[in-house]
């Protein structure tokens, strides 16, 4: 189908350490579906609801007090752009859901604005995923998620949803924003899991 | 605060031409949230993404999602009440 | 217009390129041959997509340039102008030649179109390079020898930066024509004012509210956004002002 474009590449892509159909890029495209929210860190709550309807709240200072940990990770965009060795901070999603009860098998990760991603627990837990605050050094840019986001790095990146307000757990398996609209439900970039049924 | 990383329901007009015989961008949309209604050619559309996500200039919540997969299309318009084409 | 009312739907086909035209440092136009064009009206704009070998694809939508009419048949203009750091335009205005095929799919688009039967006098106003869909509209009303007043009011950085000079030169020429140029950053010698369309600018220069006019404004995101809102507060019903806005959106997709 269709014509090939004389003298077209596009975006550099390809290389050894890039999963299949990704091009490298070393600027930071902003991706937004919507809307950016301007979240006050005063005003910022992240809440945890268990399957049981148990809810478990962080604010800012509560969220400042945990140990936080240097991330260095690549991430891969659906939209073919990866970068290499983010660097991020944040606490680990094993901190937050520490003191959760749970037994559920999924997340819904919901953010300010609207947004929702569905992500398994097994994938925020083992050092995995984590709630992030800054990015190289700076506090997280709101147009990059700040004033925080969640980061699931060996996800699409898509899953890292910006702006993020919580998790809600559940025994069954929902579909998020992009998930209800073709996008696979799981996202592993290394078996191109771009859309439903690859 | 002011921002301007949308563009507007015109750019939409070539996928919903793959879909459908009418133009779409000139029928009036109302919004399933907030009620406003208008053209869709001045809602505000986001394309910088996965998919295109068309917002309404009212409420912002979502009137229209359009992703393509390199088999299907996916159109998801529950966010309109209704599309009003003009006949003829 | 006959065959523009043909109603199918849209699938991609491929054009060649005929002619280049440089326009200024950053901006080119193109002129496509397009077999089977149904003809399209002044406003409607088309979508490009460009293929690598490899299978990797970028698609943009960009306003068609010229106005259509038998006599024309299936030759259209697209004028370009280069976005930073861009994916497609860099290619459309540096790198695509004359004999090159060039993936199109349109027109499309049925709201910001003027139509020669259409009542009123007609107010432009265009930012950039959204000056093209606007330079289409003058266009039709040239060829359709319409005598509707058509006023333009050309938002530019600096001179180096009009799009379509002779061009605009040739259609200020007509009585029912006014084409008024704002400079934001540098203007000629001579003229005094440098700085973005304002109040003050939209009350001199363009249609009154009385006058009945429909209003066309395209140009980047926040250009349209400002416009809007200074024809809106100087008493313009917002149902007769038609809004496009461009890019650059900047990132890939």
């Amino acid at each position: 189908m269709g014509i090939v474009s004389p003298g077209f590449t596009g975006r550099q892509r390809g290389g050894t350490e890039l999963p299949p159909g990704q091009y490298l890029t070393r600027d930071f495209p902003v991706l937004s579906a919507g809307p950016t929210p301007h979240v006050l860190t005063e005003h910022w709550e992240f809440t945890v609801t268990s399957e049981t309807g148990e809810k478990y709240r962080w604010d800012w200072a509560a969220l400042m007090a945990l140990p936080a940990e240097e991330i260095t990770k690549d991430i891969h965009c659906v939209t073919r752009w990866s970068k290499l060795q983010t660097t991020w901070k944040g606490v680990s999603l094993d901190t937050l859901l520490a003191d959760v009860e749970t037994g559920a098998d999924y997340a819904m990760a919901h953010s300010y604005g609207g947004y929702t991603t569905n992500v398994p627990v097994d994938d925020l837990l083992d050092g995995q995923s984590w709630i992030v605050y800054e990015f190289d050094g700076e506090p997280l840019d709101p147009e990059h998620g700040g004033p925080a986001r969640l980061l699931v790095p060996h996800l699409y990146f898509w899953k890292s949803a910006k702006w993020v307000r919580g998790l809600v757990l559940s025994d069954t398996e929902d579909l998020g924003f992009w998930e209800t609209a073709g996008y696979h439900e799981y996202g592993d970039p290394w078996k191109e899991q771009r859309y439903a049924g690859d | 605060m002011s921002e301007t990383n949308y563009l507007d329901g015109n750019a939409a007009a070539g996928s919903l031409s793959e879909l459908f015989a009418v133009d779409l961008t000139a029928a009036v949309a109302r919004c399933n949230g907030c009620g406003h209604t208008a053209v869709f050619a001045e809602s505000r559309l986001y394309v910088d993404a996965p998919g295109m996500v068309a917002r309404c200039p009212g409420c912002e919540s979502v009137l229209l999602r359009v992703v393509k997969t390199p088999n299907d299309t996916y159109l998801d318009l529950r966010g309109l009440t209704y599309l009003r084409v003009p006949s003829s | 217009m006959e065959r523009t009312a043909i109603r199918r739907r849209l699938t991609w086909q491929v054009a060649t390129v005929t002619d280049v035209r440089r326009e200024t440092g950053t901006a080119r136009t193109i002129v496509l041959e397009v077999p089977d064009w149904p003809g399209h009206l002044a406003g409607q704009h088309l979508d490009v997509r460009l293929t690598a070998d490899d299978g990797y694809r970028a698609s943009r939508s960009y306003s068609i340039a010229s106005a259509w009419s038998d006599s024309q048949g299936s030759t259209i203009e697209l004028t370009v102008e280069q976005v930073p750091d861009g994916e497609v335009s860099p290619y459309l205005v540096d790198v695509l030649k004359v004999g090159d095929p060039l993936e199109i799919r349109g027109p499309v688009g049925g709201w910001f179109v003027w139509k020669p039967e259409q009542d009123g006098p007609v107010q432009l106003i265009g930012g950039g390079s959204g000056v093209v869909p606007l330079r289409a509209m003058l266009r039709a009303h040239a060829h359709t020898g319409s005598t509707t007043p058509f006023r333009l009011l050309y938002s530019v950085r600096r001179p180096e930066s009009v799009i379509y000079v002779s061009d605009l030169k040739e259609l200020a020429s007509s009585d029912d024509v006014d084409v008024r140029l704002v400079y934001t950053r540098e203007a000629p010698a001579g003229e005094p004012r440098v700085g973005r369309i304002d109040a003050d600018v939209i009350s001199k220069y363009a249609f009154t509210p009385q006058d009945g006019a429909t209003t066309y404004v395209c140009g980047p995101t926040p250009f349209v956004e400002t416009v809007a809102d200074l024809l809106v507060a100087a008493g313009h019903d917002p149902a007769r002002v038609r809004t496009e806005r461009f890019g650059p959106t900047g990132g890939p997709r």
